[in-house]
């Protein structure tokens, strides 16, 4: 596989120059690349239909919204007597979703796009950064591969992302009349309303969330020395 | 001519043909359907949301109530994302189970599909057929993992535990004689492997009995011939995956094209339609039935020979065993530390992806170095291809609708995530 990558690797480059930035994951087989919203178009369309990339197929859209990217819940550099306790998240103003941190980001919400070529066997990931704006607004893919479609109007449903010139973006997996984004990092896991039947007034109403939100594991980020190149071996021999 | 008045129909939400939730809007020109509006998302559980707020191993089962007759293919590719990050590789063993086990699933999934589809567009028994050998195999998910359903049995770096030695048996009760045990008991005698070995001699003489009822069948030719054709090009753009690909005569399949696992040492073929309509995705998906049962056949024969590990040794991320915890320091802080923070990935982001029955299944892993992933996105096979049924559908006779929904293959586990 990963001649394969460097070879594709090697025609975008000559093909797209500075246009594509290469940013996969380092271990990881496949080749990934950032393209800059105003360019993603002419890209898309040259990695469709030119002959040594022909992905003619889209096979996904996904949103990433990177607002708590490496924030920790817990802090684990101090001994744990102000830890977590019972689980429960009694700080309403959390960092993960202050408001003025989401107005600072630079680059807060993506794109990744995965295309897949049927007739030359491989595959490319292709991120997008929205330009930071509110509401983030992204050229749409569907003229180039109709397969986005449905996937791009998940990610507005999901994330707030809106795709410039796609026929029908409504939302699809949320209630009708949902109010929110949901898959956005500072959106509370248990949600902002709950709903019930109301004897009294006979009818199935909307009401504010009435449970606390809960932690069970807190996440914490470790520079693990499993992953470090070389240390497993060397730990194997000791 | 008389005038005939457009309107708008319901189907669904709650309906026998609807194979779950789907609620469809069509538009309707006497019998004639002009437009659909699949409305989804009624089984949206933000499996992905929850999945980002637990540790790597928590998520496993939810990957089960995904596409929930396809249990294993699932757990399959989340597991092979963690992995692909973690830069670990199960032992061969494992990789073999595996194998064996996603094909299995295939058949389950496929004889689901298969029965279900004939009911809905007018084969009654055909799903009597289907299910007799769908309850083999949750009989087999059962002698694996305890769960006939939900099995959780694929592990970061490796399966849960080895193949039983024993197959279970049925007991006779007041509902069933001691002869009719004994003759479902006939293939229990030995271990597990001889009872898939049995299970997979016998399928493709069972597929030949599906085909008697259905093949040649009049009634189901004239209901499955020349309906929702679908050209390759249109297939490609529309991003289908799997026998909806493959029966619009293009040959891809992961397993052969991209191999995963073990699947480069099978020998196995990958059936392609011609016409692209709803009769020759039904015969590629009969094929592949008996392609998996060869796959099985040549798994069974490779496990037979080979007893091995068949979970990493590597206490990082695989749980230590109970016994050893009894005994040693090590496996005690280990075990700890793996249940109650879970292990780490390291930073960055890995696409797995497997050919499971509906088409190719992806897991988009983003890790920020954490114990639990940042981000999960499970691309399902079913959400393209119903996305098409506008298109599949337009000009079709509204009794049309129930055939295209039966050829899609689709689940709302997953399309609704």
């Amino acid at each position: 596989m990963s001649n394969w990558n460097e070879s594709l690797h090697a025609a975008v480059q000559e093909r797209f120059g500075d246009k594509l930035r290469r940013v996969d994951t380092p271990g990881v087989d496949e080749l990934m690349l950032e393209v800059a919203p105003e360019d993603l178009l002419d890209v898309c369309r040259a990695l469709r239909d030119e002959e040594p990339f022909q992905f003619e197929q889209l096979l996904d859209v996904c949103g990433v919204d990177y607002l708590a990217y490496g924030r920790t819940e817990w802090k684990t550099d101090e001994a744990s007597a102000t830890g977590f306790s019972r689980g429960v998240d009694r700080n309403p103003q959390h960092e993960l979703g202050s408001p003025e941190h989401s107005d600072q980001m630079e680059k807060r919400f993506a794109v990744m796009y995965q295309l897949l070529s049927v007739s030359r066997n491989h595959r490319l990931g292709l991120r997008c950064w929205c330009p930071p704006e509110d509401p983030p607004v992204i050229p749409s893919l569907f003229p180039i591969w109709n397969s986005a479609n449905w996937f791009e109007r998940e990610a507005f449903d999901l994330f707030g992302i809106l795709f410039e010139g796609h026929p029908d973006l409504r939302r699809i997996l949320t209630d009708y009349g949902f109010v929110g984004h949901p898959f956005r990092k500072d959106f509370p896991l248990i949600g902002n309303v709950e709903v019930r039947f109301d004897p009294e007034k006979k009818r199935v109403i909307y009401q504010p969330v009435t449970i606390e939100p809960r932690t069970t594991v807190p996440k914490v980020i470790r520079e693990d020395h499993q992953y470090v190149e070389g240390f497993k071996e060397s730990s194997r021999d000791a | 001519m008389p005038d005939i008045q457009s309107y708008t129909m319901n189907f669904g939400p709650q309906h026998p043909a609807a194979h779950g939730v789907l609620r469809l809007i069509l538009e309707m020109e006497g019998e004639v359907i002009r437009r659909v509006d699949p409305h989804v998302g009624l089984l949206h559980r933000a499996t992905e949301k929850l999945a980002e707020n637990k540790p790597y191993n928590h998520s496993i089962g939810y990957m089960d109530r995904l596409d929930y007759v396809s249990m294993m293919c699932n757990e399959h590719a989340y597991v092979m994302a963690i992995e692909k990050l973690a830069g670990v590789t199960p032992p061969v063993r494992a990789q073999y189970i595996r194998v064996m086990f996603d094909e299995l699933t295939r058949l389950s999934n496929h004889l689901l599909w298969l029965g279900a589809h004939g009911l809905d567009i007018g084969a009654m028994t055909v799903f009597l057929y289907a299910f007799r050998e769908r309850e083999d195999i949750m009989d087999i998910y059962e002698a694996v993992s305890g769960a006939r359903m939900h099995a959780t049995y694929y592990r970061p770096g490796g399966v849960y535990r080895d193949l039983p030695d024993q197959m279970p048996k049925y007991e006779h009760s007041k509902w069933r004689s001691k002869k009719e045990v004994d003759r479902l008991n006939a293939n229990r005698e030995g271990s597990l492997l001889d009872f898939i070995e049995s299970f997979a001699d016998n399928f493709p003489q069972r597929v030949a009995e599906y085909e008697t009822l259905l093949t040649d069948n009049r009634i189901w030719k004239q209901r499955t011939v020349g309906i929702a054709e679908v050209s390759p090009e249109r297939a490609l753009q529309l991003g289908f995956t799997g026998p909806m690909l493959r029966g619009s005569g293009i040959e891809w399949d992961l397993r052969k094209k991209q191999p995963y696992e073990v699947y480069d040492q099978m020998d196995f073929d990958i059936p392609v339609g011609r016409n692209g309509d709803c009769y020759d995705r039904y015969l590629v998906r009969i094929e592949e039935m008996r392609q998996s049962a060869r796959i099985i056949k040549q798994c069974v024969k490779w496990l037979r020979e080979n007893p091995g590990p068949v979970m990493l040794d590597d206490p990082k991320i695989v749980p230590p065993r109970r016994a050893d915890m009894k005994e040693s320091m090590e496996a005690l802080i280990h075990h700890f530390k793996l249940f109650t923070e879970g292990y780490v990935l390291p930073k960055g982001e890995v696409y797995a992806a497997i050919e499971q029955p509906k088409g190719e299944f992806g897991i988009y892993l983003v890790s920020d170095g954490a114990n639990k992933p940042y981000r999960v996105k499970i691309r399902p096979a079913g959400f393209a291809h119903l996305s098409a049924m506008d298109e599949m559908l337009k000009g079709h006779m509204l009794a049309d609708a129930v055939a295209v929904i039966g050829t899609l293959d689709i689940v709302f586990g997953e399309i609704d995530r």
